[in-house]
């Protein structure tokens, strides 16, 4: 069924294409040639000029929001805006920092990579070097491994406050866990978030490592989980690092799922291990700021702060990256 | 049976534990925005909240129809505003820039797509929102509102879109390109005549992704659309000047009141996520059985 749609889809194609060319042939030679080559040249011109437009435009709308916000925000941030905890409440908006946010958001961090970095670096080596062989038998194991790529398919386009409904109803609610707003709501909540993320980026790089490379291995006698776990995995670190960098920056700008299961209290949980209480990470800082005490001057600093931390996360993605690309290309 | 043996046979079932994680993370999903989305559904009835235009949660009234139309009229505006800008720079990225050009413009988008929605809600409200206020002097607008969020949500949708359409015309086989050129048709002749007509059903994947993620966005809209739960109307004479009524998206419904809500009004915003996660389910949907096509 779907090869006779994507053979029909291909003649439907190359109909267009051929009329587009029998109109170019039925042209070649004629008197009008030259100034039609002109007039088509002119319009090439103004076209790619649009084109290149768009493209400029992209960066400068970057550069826009990025620009002003970090110009702003640069006009509070100092060392001491960093290292004071927010005053709170609505008459101090001239007073106060970040430090507790920046505090809860590692925390934040911490616990949610700790819960989904395993699982999903597991489900993915699961994914690529145990799930291809028994795809395509029939059977409860190959019916689940569909199973699971579809479900992951769905965890990735599922809008984060519908993660946050469910967090608040499994977790924060009396009538679930009743774990209320608190650290370990929000970062059981935001593993879910990141889950398919660190699954998609881990099974990208494991199915990027070269088949010669387990077939070394399994010949010298390493049995298949030795050979993914001092071979294959080894070989895709850069990529499941990536993708586990890509989910931290991910926590770190989430809000709608840290609004509904994070609380907002400008108070720090103590510890790291201190799961049951409530906090604020930075991109809710910004909300609160904004929104509650119209405070923006100090939400631009905040937001500046989130903006430098994003940016070093993707340098710091692309370095990754391009070891990746050196390294298999190398070899 | 030597114990690396036992362990290799061991570690395959911990593995697919593992995976099966992710299908017991989307069952307790369903299972509980549904099953808290239930007595809503059942009390009101899904005709009465899909097409009920006053939401008064105190009376028990409980329409969502505003927000159904707040949620559409929004990404009609992202969509019709950065559609445009996005194809035009999946083209420039996939046919015309230099790869040095290329080379600072692909890392910009996708640092487009890593700012936090918070950061676009507050220059939204920063400087969006008072420029539509002063440029445009229609009485009643206040800035916040559908334009000023479709224009946030536009460049919130960009990457997307762009990353997916240049996929797309990248995947057109060279030798289309070539039989054109080689005709004699100029590099613009063949991306119009040629290069996009192939590459139709990714392009069209790409702009229903944009759409998608669009519709699930949630700060940065209550930030600059001004959360007004009436029913979007025009401001003026002109039809265009619905765009300056404020509004509410489903997805602000949800985030706005959850934390207070009880009752009724609770399970209603269970069944505004329901409602939301089945439009972005078929919204995302079509885009897969395009993508597919294509593939196949």
């Amino acid at each position: 069924m779907s090869e006779h749609t994507a053979r029909s889809e291909d003649i439907t194609r190359e109909s267009v294409s051929f009329l587009h060319m029998l109109k170019l042939a039925t042209l070649a030679g004629s008197s009008e040639e030259k100034t039609d080559l002109a007039r088509r040249r002119l319009i090439q011109t103004f076209a790619f000029v649009l084109l290149w437009l768009s493209g400029i435009a992209a960066v400068a709308i970057l550069l826009a929001v990025v620009g002003y916000v970090v110009a702003q925000g640069a006009k509070v941030v100092n060392l001491e805006f960093l290292t004071t905890p927010p005053a709170g409440g609505l008459a101090a908006s001239d007073v106060g920092g970040m430090s507790t946010t920046v505090v809860s958001t590692v925390y934040l961090v911490f616990w949610t990579i700790v819960i989904a970095g395993p699982l999903g670096v597991l489900a993915a080596i699961y994914l690529v070097e145990y799930a291809e062989e028994v795809e395509g038998r029939t059977g409860l194991i190959p019916l689940l491994v569909s199973v699971v790529r579809f479900a992951v398919e769905i965890l990735a386009g599922v809008p984060s406050i519908i993660f946050g409904l469910f967090g608040y109803a499994l977790f924060v609610s009396a009538k679930g866990l009743g774990w209320s707003f608190s650290l370990r709501s929000a970062a059981v909540t935001g593993a879910c978030l990141v889950l398919p993320v660190i699954i998609r980026a881990s099974e990208e790089a494991i199915r990027a490592v070269p088949r010669s490379y387990r077939e070394g291995s399994l010949a010298l006698g390493a049995t298949k989980w030795q050979t993914t776990w001092k071979v294959v995995l080894p070989a895709a670190a850069p990529g499941v690092i990536t993708g586990i960098v890509l989910s931290v920056g991910r926590v770190i700008s989430e809000t709608a799922v840290f609004f509904v299961t994070f609380g907002g209290t400008v108070r720090a949980p103590d510890t790291v291990f201190d799961l049951s209480s409530p906090g604020r990470s930075m991109a809710l800082h910004v909300y609160y700021l904004a929104m509650e005490t119209r405070a923006f001057d100090k939400a631009m600093g905040t937001g500046a702060v989130l903006i430098v931390t994003i940016i070093l996360i993707n340098l710091s993605i692309n370095v990754i990256s391009r070891r990746l690309t050196a390294r298999l290309g190398g070899r | 049976m030597s114990l690396r043996r036992i362990i290799d046979r061991g570690v395959r079932y911990v593995l697919l534990c593992s995976a099966l994680v992710s299908i017991f993370v989307v069952f307790l999903i369903l299972l509980f925005t549904f099953r808290e989305s239930l007595p809503a559904f059942q009390e009101i009835g899904v005709i009465n909240m899909l097409t009920g235009t006053v939401w008064r949660p105190q009376r028990d009234r409980l329409g969502i129809l505003s927000m159904i139309a707040g949620s559409l009229l929004v990404t009609l505006g992202a969509v019709t505003l950065g559609v445009p800008l996005s194809l035009a720079g999946a083209i420039f990225l996939a046919e015309v820039a230099p790869s040095r050009v290329r080379e600072v413009v692909r890392p910009a988008i996708e640092l487009l797509a890593g700012i936090p929605s918070v950061v676009y809600g507050l220059f939204g409200m920063v400087v969006l929102v008072p420029m539509v206020r002063h440029l445009l002097s229609v009485p009643g607008n206040t800035g916040f509102g559908l334009a000023s969020a479709s224009m946030v949500l536009a460049v919130m949708v960009l990457p997307t879109i762009t990353n997916i359409a240049e996929d797309a015309i990248r995947a057109v086989p060279k030798e289309y390109r070539e039989g054109s050129l080689a005709l004699g048709a100029t590099r613009w002749q063949t991306i119009v005549g040629v290069t996009v007509p192939a590459a139709r059903s990714g392009i069209i994947a790409a702009i229903i992704l944009g759409v998608g993620r669009a519709l699930g966005e949630t700060m940065a809209m209550i930030m600059v659309i001004g959360n007004s739960i009436r029913m979007p109307r025009p401001l003026g004479n002109n039809p265009l000047t619905i765009f300056l009524s404020q509004a509410r998206t489903l997805t602000g419904n949800i985030a706005v009141e959850i934390k207070y809500a009880t009752g009724l009004h609770e399970d209603a915003l269970f069944a505004t996520g329901v409602i939301l996660f089945v439009l972005i389910m078929l919204v995302n949907g079509s885009a897969r059985v395009l993508m597919q096509r294509r593939a196949g």
